[in-house]
């Protein structure tokens, strides 16, 4: 526990120090901690309560509409502005700038954590690969409707309100880095203090036999839709960041963006290990830096590349580097290993 | 919104004969995708990445000048051994797995596909024109490309020979012996490995033969395939595993409401039609299964 707490704190001023000490990368680590917030928030239901959803980049998507669309209409209106197309008519002052995210990241938490209880009710009654499925229809539709709508920009997208000028030019970096990296600590505490209850346990009984869980009295519906509601709580919030930190938003490129961000949120919580605290931070952190090594040295082919990830991942290391490394090292994970037995059984493999 | 459909009859006519076309040449992809479902219990989320590939192929002898027509029968033959290459490097290791990591292997092989068409035969959208002419019906007042009457008659020519091929050839035997169950025809002698390759092969050289009709009658793109998969998961949950005709009446029924979708909602809401269906297919059969549960208590 001692080592924990010294971990956590260095931890934590790794992540204040980060900026400055490596202020190229500013960009890049801040959106390391989205994909950490993506990764963990998944995590929750794919990894603990075995519901394998290909849908949260639907509350990514909508949370970075959403935030976007609120800080632009609180103060403009909305049609002229993507009419514009991000054109230096309206411009925001940095205080405006300010209370339009503050509200916008509000209500892209809230509301899709509201739809997600909407619709959990009827989506999370479908089991297994019926349940994957029907998420990545859902994503996939909205992607294709929202890129129908024009008061958002339609086809041609969406230009976030630009960062204002407040003084030093590298401050927008440092905002939406300590932005991101605020929602990171965020997401790790609830989620850590989550795993720590009953709730969890529940969880697990849903993965490990739904009916049985059922038959033993607990409702297992009320606590997937809560479940599924706090992902889409730190989802939508992640959206919205990211949304700011691009700057333009395209319906099926950058926000409902299936093809990458959907498959890269399974694959990250899958490489670090499924079910795990740390797992999806790792993964995640593993993916991005290889991703991003990846993406420099094979421009062009980086899909080529993500497809053949994709599949080597999933059938050879399906455990994840968590998984790998409890089975290596047992002890540190407080099982308790009888060594005759292991023997055994290394024997009779 | 656009109700003209609903003023003009000889449009909702246009419409339904339309939708019955395009549903025969679905209603051949979702048969590809409940033989594989029902034999290997695998959600191939790559099938329409592998009828695109075939769609090329019959481009391709288009390019060259050869009648995009024999498409029909090159496709089928290069596909059944992509199909064998898939199954052997990626499928046969995730066959008795957790169905989740079929559907994420196929998933990368589905981004695979798409990127390596888009590298080689470029984001273009392209047909192969085969010069067929157009019926004309009603007056004039219904046109009919005769290269969608020519697709869907082959259609059913492909998917009546299968049929009679799985009910008198001896591997058609073997496929519906692992369908039934795959360690008791294990024990009688029945090699599954080369059964499970052969069901896959059978199901690309299927996607093959839509593909290039497709290409013939339609449009093809090499980011097009993930609506083709939706499209024949959704026929197959909605008919069933093993009941070809309902296979045929729902992909029928899919195409006649893809293609009112398109008069009333505008085709950009096209695929996104598809999609909601899906979603709301799978609400509904979810709300059917649990009342079902509840006469069991």
């Amino acid at each position: 526990m001692k080592n924990n707490l010294i971990l956590y704190i260095g931890i934590l001023i790794f992540g204040i120090a980060a900026p400055f000490v490596f202020p190229a990368f500013k960009v890049q680590l801040s959106i390391l901690c989205v994909l950490i917030v993506l990764a963990t928030t998944w995590n929750i239901q794919g990894g603990e309560m075995g519901y394998n959803s290909f849908g949260n980049i639907l509350f990514y998507g909508l949370g970075m509409y959403l935030c976007a669309s609120v800080q632009v209409g609180m103060f403009f209106p909305l049609a002229e502005w993507t009419e514009s197309g991000g054109e230096k008519t309206f411009v925001h002052t940095p205080a405006q700038f300010f209370q339009g995210m503050a509200v916008g990241l509000i209500v892209a938490a809230v509301v899709p954590t509201i739809v997600a209880g909407l619709i959990g009710y009827s989506i999370l009654g479908l089991r297994g690969h019926y349940f994957a499925i029907c998420t990545l229809g859902l994503g996939v539709a909205a992607g294709e409707i929202s890129g129908g709508i024009e008061i958002i920009g339609a086809g041609q997208g969406f230009t976030t309100p630009p960062f204002p000028d407040v003084g030093s030019l590298d401050s927008r970096g440092e905002f939406f880095y300590f932005l991101s990296f605020f929602v990171l600590v965020l997401t790790f505490v609830t989620v850590r203090a989550i795993y720590t209850t009953r709730f969890k346990l529940i969880l697990n009984a849903i993965r490990d036999n739904e009916d049985k869980a059922e038959a033993m009295g607990i409702e297992t519906m009320k606590y997937k839709i809560i479940g599924w509601m706090i992902s889409a709580f730190f989802c939508g919030l992640a959206g919205g960041i990211m949304g700011g930190l691009v700057g333009y938003i395209d319906s099926t490129d950058v926000a409902f963006d299936g093809r990458e961000m959907g498959v890269f949120m399974v694959l990250m919580a899958i490489l670090g290990g499924k079910g795990t605290l740390w797992g999806p931070i790792i993964g995640a952190t593993v993916f991005h830096i290889f991703k991003e090594g990846f993406w420099t040295f094979f421009l062009g082919w980086q899909y080529v590349a993500l497809g053949v990830l994709i599949v080597v991942i999933v059938i050879y290391f399906p455990e994840g580097i968590m998984g790998w490394l409890r089975e290596k090292y047992p002890e540190r994970f407080g099982e308790v290993v009888d060594e005759k037995d292991r023997k055994a059984q290394v024997e009779l493999k | 919104m656009d109700f003209m459909v609903f003023q003009y009859p000889m449009i909702s006519v246009q419409a339904c004969l339309d939708g019955i076309l395009l549903g025969i040449l679905f209603a051949l992809i979702a048969y590809g995708m409940a033989l594989q479902w029902g034999v290997m219990n695998i959600i191939n989320i790559a099938q329409g990445d592998l009828v695109i590939l075939g769609g090329y192929i019959a481009y391709f002898m288009y390019l060259y000048g050869i009648h995009p027509a024999w498409g029909v029968i090159v496709a089928p033959v290069i596909m059944y051994f992509v199909g064998i290459a898939i199954y052997k490097l990626v499928i046969n290791k995730v066959v008795d797995r957790d169905l989740f990591i079929s559907i994420l292997a196929t998933f990368g092989i589905s981004i695979l596909f798409m990127q390596l068409m888009n590298f080689a035969f470029g984001a273009d959208v392209v047909l192969a024109n085969s010069d067929y002419g157009t019926t004309m019906l009603f007056n004039n007042n219904v046109v009919l490309p005769n290269s969608k009457i020519f697709s869907a008659f082959i259609s059913i020519l492909f998917a009546i020979c299968l049929v009679i091929y799985m009910k008198k050839s001896k591997l058609g035997r073997a496929i519906r012996a692992t369908a039934q169950n795959a360690r008791a025809a294990k024990i009688l002698g029945v090699d599954t490995e080369k059964v499970y390759a052969a069901t896959f092969g059978i199901n690309a050289a299927l996607c093959g033969v839509a593909g290039a009709l497709i290409s013939i009658t339609f449009t093809i793109h090499p980011y097009m395939g993930l609506p083709y998969t939706i499209r024949s998961f959704m026929i197959v949950i909605v008919a069933g595993l093993g009941n070809l005709p309902g296979v045929a009446m729902s992909g029928m029924g899919l195409g006649v409401f893809e293609e009112f979708a398109d008069y009333i909602l505008g085709t950009e809401f096209r695929i996104g039609s598809v999609f909601l269906l899906l979603v709301l297919i799978l609400i509904y059969r979810r709300f059917k299964l649990s009342r079902k549960r509840e006469y069991l208590k």
